[in-house]
C-alpha cells in the first residue's frame, strides 16, 4: 500500500470537476452552502459562472437540478451524504429516480469518517436509501485516482448516478498501470482462494492491509475485491469468488442493513448460497471523535477488520 | 381589439368553449377511473385553457422542441385537467382520456415526463414541481435562451417548505422568465386551508420573496390575459399569479365542495355533471 500521496475522495471530486468542466460547457455544479467543504469550492473558482450555490435548501437544490437536466445541463449537486441522500430522499426518489434524469449527486462526508461533527452528520444509511430507487447508479471510489475516474464516468453516464464521498484523507491504490475504471465493474486488488473480502470505499484500505497481515503472519490467503459501483453490482466477480473461496466477508463504511453486505447477500442468497460476514455499523448511531480513532473503535481498520477475518475463519 | 395598455383583446369565447370540454373529458376521466381529482382540475380548466390555446410556445407535433416554452404541473394531483388540455390540444388521442389510472395506460395517476407527450415534468409530490420549474428557469438564464417556464401549484401546496425554498431561490436569482401560478380555491383535502394552516396572505408572502405579484380571477379570461400579459413585462423578477378560483367549478354539486378534491362521481352524478356540462357547452355554441 502506498502511502506517499493522501488525499480525500472530496477533493478529488472538486479537481474532477474541474478538468472536466474544461471540455464540457454543459456541465453545471450545485452546492448547498458547503463548497469549501464539498470542495465543489476549486470548481466555483475555475467556472463561476458555472457553480450555483443553492443556499441551505437540499430539497430545492435536487428540484433545481432536475429542472437543469431536463434543459440539457449535467447537473452535479454536492452536499453532505446526510441531507444528499436523507434529506433530499424524497425529492431524489421522486424528481429525479422516478423520471430517470440525467443528474450526478455528489454527496460527501459519508459515513463515521466525517469525525467530530458526530452521528448527526455522520451518514452511514445512504448506500441502502440509493439503492433501493429503481435506475439509480451507485458509486462509492476509494481514492483519488478512482474517484476522477468515476466523476468522468458519471458525466457520460446518461442517468441518475450517487457517489459516495469521504471527508478523511486516504491512500492510493489503484496505481498500477493496468487499472481502468468501469462503471459497474469491480476490481480484484488480491488473489487467494481462503476467503474473500469484498469492500468499498474508505474500507478497501485497510482491508488489503489486513489480506496481507494474514498472509504474512498465518499465512492465511485472502482475496481482495474492491466494489466502486454498488448498483449495477459486478455479480460475475462476486459469484465466482464465492464459489471459488466459500467464505465471504464484506466491509464497509455503512450501516450493515442495506449497504454493500445486504447487496452481496441479496445476490449469493439466491443464486449461490454463501456464508457472508458483514463488518461494517452495526445497526448504530455513530459518536463526536477523531475520524482515525472512530474507524478503530468501530472495527473498520487495519486492525479490526484483521480480528474479524481471524474471528470468522 | 384593444382594450387599452396596447393589450388584444383573448377569444373569450373559443377559450370558454375549450374549458368546457377540458371540463367534460375531465369527468369523463375521472369516472372512467373510478378514481382521481376533480375539483382541483376543475378548478384550473381555464387556467390550463389559457396556458395551452394562448400563452404557451409549443407545438403539439414536436413536443420536444428544444426552446419551446416549458409548463409544470406542480400540483400533479389535478392531471385530469392536464391531460383534458394536452388531448385537446393534440398531444395525444381525446379517447385515450378513458384510459386514465388504467393498469397499462401510459396516462398515470399523476404527469409521467416519460410516457406522455407534452409533459415536461414527472410531479405528484407537492412542493416539487416548482423547484424543477426554477431549475429551467436557471438553465434558460444561463445558456441564453428565450423560452419562458412556468408551473402551476395549488394554494394547500404553499404549506410545503420546499414551495418557499424555490421561491427563496427563484427571487434570489432574479428569473424573470419564470411565472408560478396560484390555483387559490381556498380547499384542501381536511377542509378550508385557513382552517388547516392558512398560507394567506399569499401575495404578501411572495412580495417579500422578491415576486412581481399579480391577483387575478382564474375564470375570467379577460383578468387572466392581463394578468399573464403583464407578467411578460416584469423584468428582474419571477412572477406570481395568484388566480382566485372556485374548486369544482362548472359541475354545481362539486363547487365549493371539499369532498370532491379527490373523490370519483357514480353513475347518477357523473349522468349529472355531463349534463350541466352539455348544457353549458351548447348555450356556448349558441353565442
Amino acid at each position: 500500500m502506498s502511502e506517499i500521496k493522501k488525499i480525500a475522495t472530496r477533493e478529488s471530486y472538486g479537481n474532477a470537476l474541474v478538468e472536466l468542466g474544461e471540455t464540457y460547457s454543459d456541465l453545471i455544479v450545485l452546492d448547498a452552502d458547503l463548497a469549501a467543504a464539498t470542495k465543489t469550492g476549486i470548481f466555483k473558482k475555475a467556472y463561476p459562472a458555472r457553480h450555483i450555490d443553492c443556499g441551505i435548501a437540499e430539497c430545492n437544490m435536487m428540484g433545481v437540478a432536475a429542472g437543469l437536466s431536463i434543459t440539457g445541463k449535467v447537473p452535479f449537486a454536492s452536499t453532505f451524504a446526510m441531507f444528499a441522500a436523507g434529506r433530499a430522499y424524497e425529492q431524489v426518489r421522486n424528481s429525479i429516480g422516478y423520471p430517470h434524469l440525467n443528474v450526478k449527486i455528489a454527496a460527501t462526508h459519508a459515513g463515521i469518517s466525517v469525525g467530530e461533527d458526530g452521528a448527526t452528520h455522520q451518514c452511514n444509511e445512504d448506500i441502502g436509501l440509493m439503492r433501493s430507487i429503481p435506475g439509480m447508479v451507485v458509486i462509492n471510489p476509494v481514492d483519488d485516482i478512482e474517484t476522477k475516474a468515476a466523476i468522468k464516468a458519471a458525466y457520460h453516464y446518461n442517468g441518475p448516478v450517487y457517489i459516495r464521498l469521504g471527508r478523511l484523507v486516504t491512500p492510493i491504490i489503484n496505481n498500477s498501470k493496468s487499472y481502468h475504471f468501469t462503471l459497474g465493474k469491480g476490481v480484484l486488488l488480491r488473489e487467494g482462494n481462503d476467503l474473500t473480502v469484498i469492500s468499498t470505499g474508505l474500507c478497501v484500505a485497510p482491508a488489503l492491509a489486513a489480506a496481507k497481515e494474514l498472509a504474512e503472519k498465518k499465512n492465511i490467503q485472502v482475496r481482495v475485491i474492491n466494489i466502486h459501483t454498488i448498483k449495477p453490482l459486478d455479480e460475475e466477480l462476486v459469484l465466482k469468488a464465492a464459489a471459488e473461496t466459500g467464505k465471504i466477508i464484506t466491509v464497509e463504511e455503512h450501516s450493515v442493513i442495506g449497504g454493500l453486505g445486504s447487496a452481496v447477500s441479496d445476490l449469493l442468497s439466491e443464486k449461490l448460497p454463501t456464508q457472508v460476514l458483514k463488518i461494517g455499523i452495526q445497526d448504530c448511531f455513530g459518536e463526536s471523535g477523531p475520524a482515525v480513532d472512530l474507524l478503530h473503535k468501530y472495527g473498520l481498520d487495519q486492525e479490526g477488520i484483521y480480528k474479524a477475518i481471524i474471528g470468522n475463519l | 381589439m384593444n382594450i387599452g395598455k396596447g393589450l388584444v383583446r383573448v377569444d373569450k369565447l373559443k377559450l370558454q368553449k375549450v374549458s368546457n370540454k377540458i371540463r367534460s373529458n375531465i369527468i369523463e376521466a375521472v369516472y372512467s377511473a373510478q378514481s382521481g381529482h376533480p375539483g382541483g382540475s376543475l378548478s384550473s380548466a381555464d387556467i390550463f385553457a389559457y396556458l395551452y390555446f394562448e400563452e404557451l410556445d409549443i407545438d403539439p407535433n414536436d413536443p420536444d422542441k428544444l426552446d419551446r416554452d416549458r409548463f409544470v404541473l406542480s400540483k400533479g394531483h389535478v392531471a385530469p385537467g392536464f391531460y383534458s388540455v394536452l388531448a385537446l390540444r393534440g398531444f395525444f388521442p381525446v379517447e385515450d382520456l378513458k384510459t386514465f389510472r388504467h393498469l397499462g395506460s401510459y396516462l398515470q395517476g399523476h404527469p409521467d415526463m416519460k410516457h406522455i407527450p407534452g409533459v415536461d415534468m414527472s410531479s405528484g409530490s407537492l412542493g416539487q414541481g416548482i423547484s424543477a420549474a426554477t431549475g429551467m428557469a436557471l438553465s434558460a438564464k444561463l445558456s441564453n435562451d428565450k423560452y419562458r417556464v412556468y408551473t402551476l401549484l395549488g394554494d394547500g401546496e404553499l404549506q410545503e417548505g420546499q414551495v418557499w425554498e424555490a421561491a427563496m431561490f427563484a427571487g434570489s436569482h432574479k428569473l424573470d422568465n419564470l411565472v408560478v401560478i396560484i390555483d387559490n380555491n381556498g380547499l384542501q383535502i381536511d377542509g378550508k386551508i385557513e382552517d388547516i394552516c392558512s398560507p394567506y396572505p399569499i401575495d404578501k408572502k411572495f412580495e417579500a420573496f422578491n415576486f412581481h405579484v399579480i391577483n387575478t380571477d382564474a375564470h375570467d379570461f379577460d383578468a387572466l390575459h392581463k394578468a399573464f400579459e403583464e407578467a411578460k413585462e416584469v423584468k428582474g423578477r419571477p412572477t406570481v399569479i395568484v388566480a382566485k378560483s372556485i374548486k369544482g367549478k362548472g359541475v354545481s354539486f362539486m363547487e365549493n365542495a371539499v369532498e370532491w378534491h379527490g373523490k370519483a362521481p357514480n353513475e347518477t352524478q357523473y349522468k349529472l355533471a355531463m349534463e350541466e356540462l352539455e348544457r353549458a357547452g351548447s348555450l356556448l355554441c349558441q353565442k
